[in-house]
């Protein structure tokens, strides 16, 4: 995968098979500190540590994992890969936290890509999931929480064409509003 | 049309959406489902799934909910994707670009003819 947003796309898709109906995704850009967090947390059945060094570890993958959790291994290489690292939290029963950590300006470090659409096919393909969104370079953040939206549609589907245009547009203008805005010479 | 949006727009949104609902006569909804899992999002999933839904968008199509759903389990077919039409068996098809996703849209899922060449048993 050549864009971290597609990475963010697969680690959420553990959360939805792991049952999770809340996921946060977050992205952080820390330009005085040259790096880029990303982390996804979900309130899904969780796994036990036996189970995360399975999945984290490729040459430890035992088939009876299926498919599931595939992609975490290239996830964390893509981070260690950065000068960064790549930890899963989890507990049986509560949840998971995934966060990967790049040296944001490393030459090796893929570009987040296009974020927008990621998030999109999250939300409106799997509308049962409450999704937070949080992207933040600095100081400058935006936030989308898909909760108050589902709740002012009450029953009008959320691939109605006028909703998802709606849906489309805030991901975008919230995004690249906090790109511009931290782009001025003074926030570096 | 403004860039920014508010809650107050959905708002108006849902109104209009309503009123279309209560014109149309429930004639049941078409499903489009495409495989999102690890194999399939390395094969391009995001990008069909978003054709999908730029042409819901760009068509004004009502009546059709979108879903995304893990491996589907034919791996080499990635990336898939099912439509059921109301009261219709379910039609899989395989290795799904955007311009693909665009035609099975147009095609089969408004115009109710399987596009028989890029079907796949599933």
């Amino acid at each position: 995968m050549r864009e971290l947003a597609l990475h963010i796309l697969d680690i959420a898709e553990n959360s939805i098979s792991a049952g999770a109906d809340r996921i946060r995704i977050s992205v952080e850009e820390n330009l005085r500190e040259d790096r880029l967090t990303i982390t996804i947390e979900d309130n899904g059945k969780g796994m036990d540590a036996e189970t995360v060094a399975r999945i984290t570890d490729p040459f430890i993958t035992s088939r009876t994992t299926r498919s599931v959790g595939l992609g975490i291994p290239f996830f964390k290489a893509a981070a260690e890969a950065c000068e960064g690292y790549f930890t899963i939290q989890s507990q049986p029963g509560l949840g998971t936290t995934v966060t990967a950590v790049f040296k944001r300006s490393h030459i090796d470090r893929m570009p987040l890509g296009d974020l927008a659409g990621t998030l999109q096919t999250l939300i409106i393909g799997t509308p049962e999931v409450h999704w937070i969104f949080e992207y933040r370079i600095n100081d400058e953040e935006f936030q989308f929480d898909d909760q108050p939206v589902k709740v002012i549609l009450a029953g009008i589907p959320l691939s109605d064409p006028s909703v998802m245009r709606y849906i489309r547009e805030t991901l975008r203008t919230g995004i690249d509003k906090v790109r511009q805005k931290s782009l001025t010479p003074a926030n570096h | 049309m403004p860039t920014v949006k508010s809650l107050d727009d959905l708002k108006k949104i849902r109104e209009e959406a309503l009123k279309k609902q209560q014109m149309k006569e429930t004639s049941g909804k078409s499903e489009v489902i495409v495989g999102m899992g690890t194999v399939g999002i390395a094969a391009g999933a995001r990008e069909t799934l978003k054709a999908i839904l730029d042409t819901i968008e760009e068509d004004n199509l009502e009546n059709i909910i979108v879903r995304q759903t893990g491996n589907i389990g034919l791996d080499s077919f990635e990336p898939i994707v099912q439509v059921i039409l109301p009261g219709k068996e379910k039609v899989t098809y395989g290795k799904v670009n955007g311009d693909m996703a665009r035609k099975i849209m147009k095609q089969h899922v408004v115009g109710g003819e399987i596009v028989k060449e890029y079907q796949i048993e599933g």
